[in-house]
């Protein structure tokens, strides 16, 4: 009756062989293969150095005036605009400028490169049903699988640096901007594609002119999740050895010091709160055609 | 180019469903809709369908909703394939193009337009109605200078810049409709394009519709689930029920010849005296008196028993003549020209409806002249004709109504 108290689990000694078999196999394979995929990333990693030298090494006060602009153009709000130059302002005066910029930095490449990857896939998912159901629990795996897990094989495969750690941040942020990319194509209203095969459209010029300019402002609210992964990520992935804000947390929590969690915890709640204002008010606009305006 | 036809179409059928060829074998065996359904849960879109479109006309395909008349105008584009039969737009045979010629008929040949507008929200008027243009590959000004003298065509300039969600209903669909005039194509699809207008701006487009047909003679296939408007529209409706066409004719066919009691049904509530027009109903003058003498007028009126006739010159139409008239005239010495004694009766013009001739008539004894625009006589309708014509159809009817298939 043994069977019945105790779950019937594998033989221990199966069960370590079968453990030390699939990581004695990843690791030949990143043996193999590592300083290719490493190599593949070269062009990556020199985006990452340069947009974090060029963050860092600009004078900070054209900074703050370039994200101002931004906020400007995007959002035409004068609140968004004061918000993110004084929030910018206070992270410099407690001294987090250069770990701000870092993850900036990072945050900025991860969300990029999330973008020309996922907006394709989402488009091809739109497209085929079967890859489709496919792709979806796929995606779930990536978005519920404890981030720390899939930290390991990143570092077997690339080692500890701005690359593996970009790596994890992009499979932890890439998900919603394939979601809803997938679903805002899927909504566009069929009416109107109707009407693109009416007047001739080739598959091209429906999505040119009609699927992905209406699927947009979905598309943008998967860019600002993106984003806002990203950053959580980012931190994350300081234990891999991405450098910024998250490394001072880290340093927090192994050493207690409360106030230097605190300060560089609002630093991240800070820069996150500017994405995302930026982004969403970028989005909206971009809806403004549908507010009806009769009697003009 | 030399045929007058622009579309045939020849024992369509569209079956949906998980295997259409197998409901069609059983709809070639005499199935019904229903009785298919039933069957197969297919479901029957068309069921041998032919019909001729000719060139320049404005055809109206008439049904209620589920009738198929929407599936049908989307064959003609085939933005849905047929289960079985053929397609012919201007000698071509549709069904055996290849995609590229097929975008190649959709971009140059044909456009369509739509019952909920289809304009695209994030474009503005100038862009969506320059839309087909682009799509061609015409160059931005190009395409912007045609696009803007179709927006002045419906009424909209001033509107270039402004966004669909901007416009009233009405105007959107003028939108709609300039931006399928701009390819400057052949064949215009025009699907329930007014029904989702209140009735009065529907009436407008109508109006808008008819007065640039005069101008472009484009064919126009127009569906409707509106009598008054096919009636209104058609040179010639077909009426859809059932996925079958029940009847194919001229208004007046339509209205004084139902084929079916579907038909008769669905005519049985038109105003006909608003919907018929005088030439439609009219029938050759019983008696036609040129400018002779008395006598002469006389012996033809004694010969055909008319006990009127209607006198025509040169100059047209001049007025009726009864034999009482001449009778008294004769025994008169010297006789008066026979001009003299003709009296004015009641006349209208052709293109007249019933309505705008009948008070007229009402006034009068004789009966209603029709005359064309140089003044000649055409026609003529006697008030029993206009009583039969009024009075509801009824199935006791049918042998009444059946002449006017002679006189047309």
């Amino acid at each position: 009756m043994s069977w019945l108290t105790e779950f019937p689990a594998m033989d221990p000694d199966t069960l370590r062989e079968l453990k030390k078999a699939i990581d004695s196999g990843f690791l030949q394979f990143s043996r193999t293969y590592g300083d290719a995929i490493e190599y593949a990333f070269e062009p990556v990693k020199f985006l990452l150095i340069h947009s974090e030298r060029l963050l860092i090494e600009t004078p900070w006060p054209i900074i703050v005036l370039a994200i101002a602009a931004i906020a400007w153009l995007a959002s035409r709000s004068v609140k968004i605009v004061a918000g993110a130059v004084i929030t910018l302002l206070l992270i410099g005066y407690f001294d987090m400028w250069e770990d701000t910029m870092k993850t900036v930095s990072m945050t900025f490449v991860c969300t990029l490169l999330s973008i020309v990857v996922g907006i394709p896939i989402g488009v091809a998912m739109s497209r085929s049903n079967r890859l489709q159901s496919l792709v979806t629990p796929i995606l779930d795996v990536m978005q519920t699988m404890p981030s720390f897990v899939y930290l390991i094989p990143v570092v077997m495969l690339l080692g500890i640096g701005k690359v593996p750690g970009l790596l994890a941040v992009v499979i932890y942020a890439i998900p919603p901007i394939i979601r809803l990319t997938n679903l805002g194509i899927r909504l566009v209203d069929k009416d109107l594609l109707e009407a693109a095969d009416a007047f001739g459209s080739s598959k091209w010029q429906k999505l040119r002119d009609v699927q992905m300019p209406l699927a947009l402002p979905t598309i943008m609210a998967g860019i600002n999740q993106t984003i806002m992964m990203a950053l959580a990520m980012v931190v994350i992935a300081s234990m891999i050895g991405v450098q910024g804000l998250g490394q001072q947390v880290l340093k927090s929590i192994s050493n207690q010091y409360f106030t230097l969690g605190v300060f560089n915890g609002l630093a991240i709640v800070g820069i996150a709160i500017i994405f995302d204002r930026i982004s969403q008010a970028y989005g909206r606009r971009m809806q403004k055609y549908q507010e009806a305006v009769h009697g003009l | 180019m030399a045929s007058d036809v622009a579309i045939e179409v020849k024992n369509l059928y569209k079956i949906f469903g998980p295997n259409p060829q197998r409901g069609y074998e059983r709809v070639r065996n005499g199935l019904d809709k229903e009785a298919l359904l039933a069957e197969s849960a297919h479901i029957l879109g068309l069921n041998d369908v032919s019909l001729t479109i000719e060139r320049g006309e404005i055809f109206v395909v008439m049904g209620l909703s589920g009738s198929g008349k929407s599936t049908l105008i989307r064959h003609f584009n085939r933005l849905i394939e047929p289960t079985a039969g053929s397609i012919i737009v201007d000698g071509v045979d549709v069904l055996a193009l290849s995609y590229e010629d097929l975008q190649t008929l959709r971009r140059k040949k044909m456009s369509m337009v739509f019952q909920r507008f289809a304009l695209l929200p994030h474009r503005t008027i100038l862009r969506n109605v320059s839309y087909g243009l682009e799509i061609q590959g015409v160059a931005t000004d190009e395409r912007e200078r045609r696009a803007a003298e179709w927006i002045e065509a419906v009424g909209l300039t001033g509107y270039e810049n402004h966004y669909p969600a901007q416009l009233s209903g009405g105007m959107q669909q003028r939108v709609g409709l300039a931006r399928a005039l701009c390819t400057d194509p052949e064949i215009l699809l025009m699907d329930e394009a007014f029904s989702a207008l209140d009735p009065l701006i529907r009436s407008q487009m109508q109006d808008q519709l008819i007065e640039l047909q005069a101008r472009l003679k484009k064919t126009i296939v127009f569906i409707t689930h509106d009598l008054d408007e096919a009636l209104r529209l058609g040179d010639h409706i077909a009426i859809l029920k059932d996925g079958v066409i029940s009847q194919i004719g001229t208004p007046a066919e339509i209205l004084l010849e139902p084929a079916d009691a579907y038909v008769r049904a669905f005519v049985k509530d038109v105003n006909r005296a608003r919907a018929l027009t005088v030439e439609t109903v009219m029938r050759p003058p019983e008696l036609r008196l040129t400018d002779e003498d008395l006598e002469a007028a006389l012996t033809e009126m004694k010969r055909t028993g008319a006990t009127r006739g209607f006198l025509v010159d040169k100059q047209g139409y001049r007025g009726i003549v009864t034999r009482d008239a001449v009778d008294k005239a004769i025994s008169k010495t010297p006789h008066p020209a026979i001009s003299a004694i003709a009296e004015e009766g009641p006349s209208a013009p052709v293109g007249a409806t019933i309505a705008d001739a009948l008070p007229g008539t009402l006034e009068s004894d004789h009966p209603l002249a029709i005359v064309d625009k140089d003044g000649t006589l055409v026609g003529v309708v006697n008030r029993d004709r206009l009583g039969e014509i009024l009075a509801p159809p009824d199935h006791e009817d049918e042998s009444r109504t059946e002449p006017s298939r002679a006189a047309a």
